[in-house]
């Protein structure tokens, strides 16, 4: 593929502008003397590079993508139309209330659905992406801590299953952060857990259900322990998805959550971003919100109120599947998962066998050992089928992991469809191991060298070569 | 009704059946009964898709559409072609995840490492990262970059975008770090004060220009004190003012960071926008969020692959750079999409436009008794004007479908003008001002 430089000429382009009818007049101050190079090209070549360019892009719609953990649900079309409304799109963010009042409609409606869903009272739509919901649900916590002139807790217990933005957003908020083993059920280890809190303990960070998949049964204890210890519980919502109207966070004994926009409310991931975190809390916490009227805010995490067109599109679903559809969308979730779980898991051995959620971890240690082939190789080979291949290596604490997130909006066709090729590379694993190492081969490139790239960063074209 | 499940209740009990359990209860049996949810949500029930179109056009249509703009202050109205939205919605770059499986993903790959080298071009720098959240995130992600164990302190010029400031003072909060600001001086940074300000434990000043009021700073200046004294520059820039002006890089500033919004984003209320950053060689491995890298695949052709990951949150985890996953990609597109239909020429064009007609603005409301506030000072397509009839000025242009300038208070006004507006609805504007003035 050629780059956009590569097809351009000198002395090409489309004209997008009038003439300017004033006269021209610059300011006096230095300009620039570098050659800007950007891209020379008509727009029948502009059009045809990206459609090039789209080709090579595996989307929801190329594809089964049981990317565990990011939530790969269909992104419905009414949506996008929706959220293209010029009534939305051509809003200047700084207009006067009266002159936006139909924004601050759907604002205000999205943040109280989505208060029902988590259980919480108050949400900000500001956070623009799920780490940026969790730095801003950590700066809650520790200006709650702050006023009450609570100074020592500097402390945030995380789980080692944890996601790495959980340990990264409370370094960010200036937390030293706490990593407690899990128990053989991969689940929190309730002694660990009691062993950790203490005197300086800010908060508990909690993704349930969590990374292997599983819901905590002893949540309510662990809620607990966390707040007889004086400590804050902060639940990450990067799995809302397998219990949305099932169960709420807030019932749970969550003071602070952020659930993902794009991954639970059908907002498309735009090949990483962009999506929206939105915050929400306990009545007691709101005053600290970010983007409100409040003088106990802990201030603005972005310029504006949050990525608005991202929250149309959510409040769309959200009045689309209605009060029945949220549950309905668990279920199937869930009932997805179990189901490719059950087909596969005598000869894809899971790391922990027992019913699951929206997602299961296969640990692929034992086929490594005996083959050589891991869980890299078979990750790669589902390429050549059309499948985007599985979360890999994640949760750390299972060993060439592959961790499944089917989704609700696939077909039993589609799960029966990706059983049988996930076992058709199992057999070819165990038969011609050799060949594994190989794959993909039918892709647009093959497997790239990663180390290269990384000790001999080329991150620019260069003009100049 | 808007269902998105596709098995029917027959096939999800066959399902059911074949994994053992009776009902979807069986499934859930981890949550403690008295967690379970024993009402519906109280949110509506479902809707079909022409009641929930009905809906939204009718929250759409509770806004109030402005025909004509003059009004920035950190989003900006600007020409979009037509090509960038059918760019922007081909579903497999709108519906991809995150390319961490580079084999199939080299088409959104590339246009990344295509955007990264627009925003080294635009601002004269050698590292740009994939994006961020918006312009402000990316000065306080910057401030971040600059802290060290005996450099921790964050100047920011009072001639920064109050909300700039406002967001970096919170992720300050977080780092627990102290952000003091330089005072203003005729509406750019006072130098004198900023170099009494420039002790041994300030890591960075971060610079806006053109600044909050429009004028162009002295940065040459601001780059030699600061560097002097052993700290950092942040240079938060507009990208269609890069087309003229002097460029960050060529000012020698330690990194570059602005909000990319003008290059392609409607207004959208306020997002989804794009940060962009932009560093020397030296700071590229500090730069958070993603970063694209040319290598070769087992077969020796040119790919594509995330790279430099060992600054990220899921390797590094509490040690890493920022704790960004996501990012705007779908907007980063957007905007190297905008200027690959511009081209140089009409990108260049825009710029030029934007000066042009925000210079006739200016003059025309002068004499309508709308006078500049600092008129010794150059600036780009932005400038503050002073008139004690400031708020009547603003309802009589609304009143003709005309958004005026931001108020700033004090009788100030920060106006706006860019390409998309035409002399004759300037000298509309100039001329409902004078009525109300009665200059």
């Amino acid at each position: 593929m050629k780059l956009v430089f590569e097809r351009s000429r000198a002395g090409r382009g489309t004209q997008y502008l009038p003439k300017c009818d004033v006269p021209e007049r610059l300011p006096k101050a230095p300009r620039r003397e570098k050659t800007m190079h950007l891209p020379e090209l008509p727009e029948t070549e502009v059009d045809r590079h990206y459609t090039e360019l789209a080709k090579q892009t595996h989307g929801v719609n190329d594809g089964f993508y049981p990317l565990g953990s990011c939530t790969m649900k269909y992104n419905p079309q009414i949506n996008e139309e929706m959220a293209a409304l010029p009534g939305f799109t051509r809003i200047h963010p700084l207009q006067d209330a009266q002159t936006t009042k139909g924004c601050l409609e759907l604002e205000e409606t999205l943040e109280k659905y989505l208060c029902e869903i988590t259980g919480m009272d108050a949400v900000s739509l500001q956070p623009a992406a799920g780490a940026h919901g969790e730095f801003t649900g950590l700066l809650l916590i520790k200006a709650y801590h702050r006023e009450k002139g609570d100074l020592k807790r500097t402390k945030i217990i995380v789980p080692d299953s944890a996601h790495g933005t959980n340990p990264a957003s409370a370094a960010m908020a200036g937390f030293d952060v706490v990593s407690i083993a899990s128990d053989d059920k991969g689940c929190v280890d309730l002694e660990a857990l009691k062993a950790a809190v203490g005197e300086d303990t800010a908060g508990l960070m909690l993704t349930n259900p969590n990374t292997v998949g599983l819901f905590d049964p002893n949540i309510l204890e662990i809620t607990k322990i966390v707040h007889e210890a004086g400590g804050l519980c902060y639940y990450d919502g990067a799995n809302l998805n397998a219990v949305m109207g099932i169960a709420r966070p807030g019932d749970m004994g969550f003071d602070v959550v952020h659930v993902n926009l794009h991954k639970t409310f059908s907002t498309p991931h735009g090949g990483g971003g962009p999506g929206s975190g939105p915050s929400g809390c306990k009545a007691f916490l709101a005053k600290y919100l970010p983007g409100k009227d409040s003088p106990e805010s802990i201030g603005n995490v972005r310029s504006f109120g949050g990525n608005f067109l991202v929250a149309v599109k959510a409040l769309a679903y959200i009045l689309s599947i209605g009060r029945e559809g949220v549950p309905a969308a668990a279920e199937n979730a869930v009932l997805n998962a179990n189901y490719m779980k059950e087909k596969l898991k005598d000869i894809f051995p899971l790391a922990y066998d027992r019913t699951c959620m929206h997602e299961f971890v296969i640990c692929l240690e034992e086929l490594k050992h005996q083959t050589g082939v891991s869980a890299l190789d078979v990750a790669k080979a589902m390429l050549d089928h059309g499948i985007h291949p599985p979360t890999m290596y994640f949760p750390l604490i299972v060993h060439e992991a592959l961790m499944v997130e089917p989704t609700e909006t696939e077909t039993k066709e589609t799960l029966d469809e990706a059983i049988r090729i996930f076992r058709d590379i199992y057999d070819e694993a165990i038969q011609h191991p050799e060949t594994m190492h190989e794959k993909p081969i039918h892709t647009p490139v093959r497997r790239p060298d990663e180390v290269l790239a990384a000790r001999n960063p080329v991150i620019r074209y260069d003009f100049e070569a | 009704m808007g269902s998105y499940v596709p098995n029917t209740p027959a096939e999800q009990q066959e399902m059911l059946k074949e994994c053992g359990y009776s009902g979807f209860d069986d499934l859930y049996l981890d949550i403690p009964e008295s967690v379970r949810l024993k009402e519906p949500l109280a949110i509506p029930e479902a809707k079909a898709e022409l009641t929930v179109r009905r809906i939204m056009e009718d929250m759409a249509d509770k806004n109030v559409i402005y025909r004509h703009i003059f009004r920035g202050a950190g989003a900006y109205n600007h020409y979009i072609p037509a090509i960038v939205d059918t760019i922007a919605n081909k579903e497999e770059f709108r519906t991809a995840y995150t390319p961490y499986q580079a084999e199939i993903s080299q088409g959104v790959l590339q246009t990344i490492f295509e955007y990264q080298t627009d925003i080294c071009e635009l601002t004269g720098m050698e590292a740009s990262n994939a994006s961020v959240y918006d312009g402000a995130v990316a000065a306080a992600e910057a401030c971040e970059m600059c802290r060290d164990r005996k450099r921790s302190t964050i100047l920011v010029s009072e001639t920064v975008d109050p909300k700039i400031l406002s967001v970096v003072k919170t992720y300050s909060f977080g780092r627990d770090v102290k952000v003091l600001t330089v005072p203003e001086k005729d509406g750019v940074t006072d130098l004198e004060a900023l170099k009494e300000l420039l002790t041994a434990d300030v890591s960075c000043l971060l610079l806006q220009h053109p600044n909050y009021f429009g004028n162009l700073e002295p940065v040459e200046e601001a780059v030699e004190a600061v560097h002097a004294a052993g700290a950092k520059v942040i240079e938060s820039c507009n990208p269609v003012s890069l087309a003229l002006l002097k460029t960050p890089g060529e000012y020698g500033v330690d990194i570059a960071v602005g909000e990319g919004q003008p290059l392609g984003m409607p207004l959208s209320f306020g997002g989804p926008y794009l940060g962009f950053m932009a560093a020397g060689q030296k700071m590229m491995r500090k730069l958070p969020g993603r970063i694209v890298g040319q290598t070769v695949d087992s077969e020796g052709n040119r790919t594509y692959v995330l790279t430099l990951q060992a600054r990220e949150q899921h390797i590094r985890r509490e040690k890493a750079s920022s704790n960004i996953c996501s990012n705007e990609a779908l907007c980063a597109l957007r905007a190297a999409a905008y200027l690959a239909a511009m081209g140089p020429e009409g990108f260049k064009e825009a710029a030029v436009q934007c000066t042009s007609k925000a210079h006739y603005l200016q003059a025309k409301l002068a004499e309508a008794g709308v006078v500049p506030a600092y008129p010794e000072k150059e600036f780009f397509h932005e400038f503050v004007t002073v008139c004690k009839d400031e708020k009547k000025v603003l309802e009589a242009l609304a009143a003709e479908g005309i958004l005026g300038g931001l108020p700033l208070g004090d009788e100030r006004i920060l106006w706006c003008a860019t390409e998309m507006n035409t002399k004759e609805e300037m000298d509309r504007v100039a001329a409902i001002c004078k009525e109300v003035t009665g200059a």
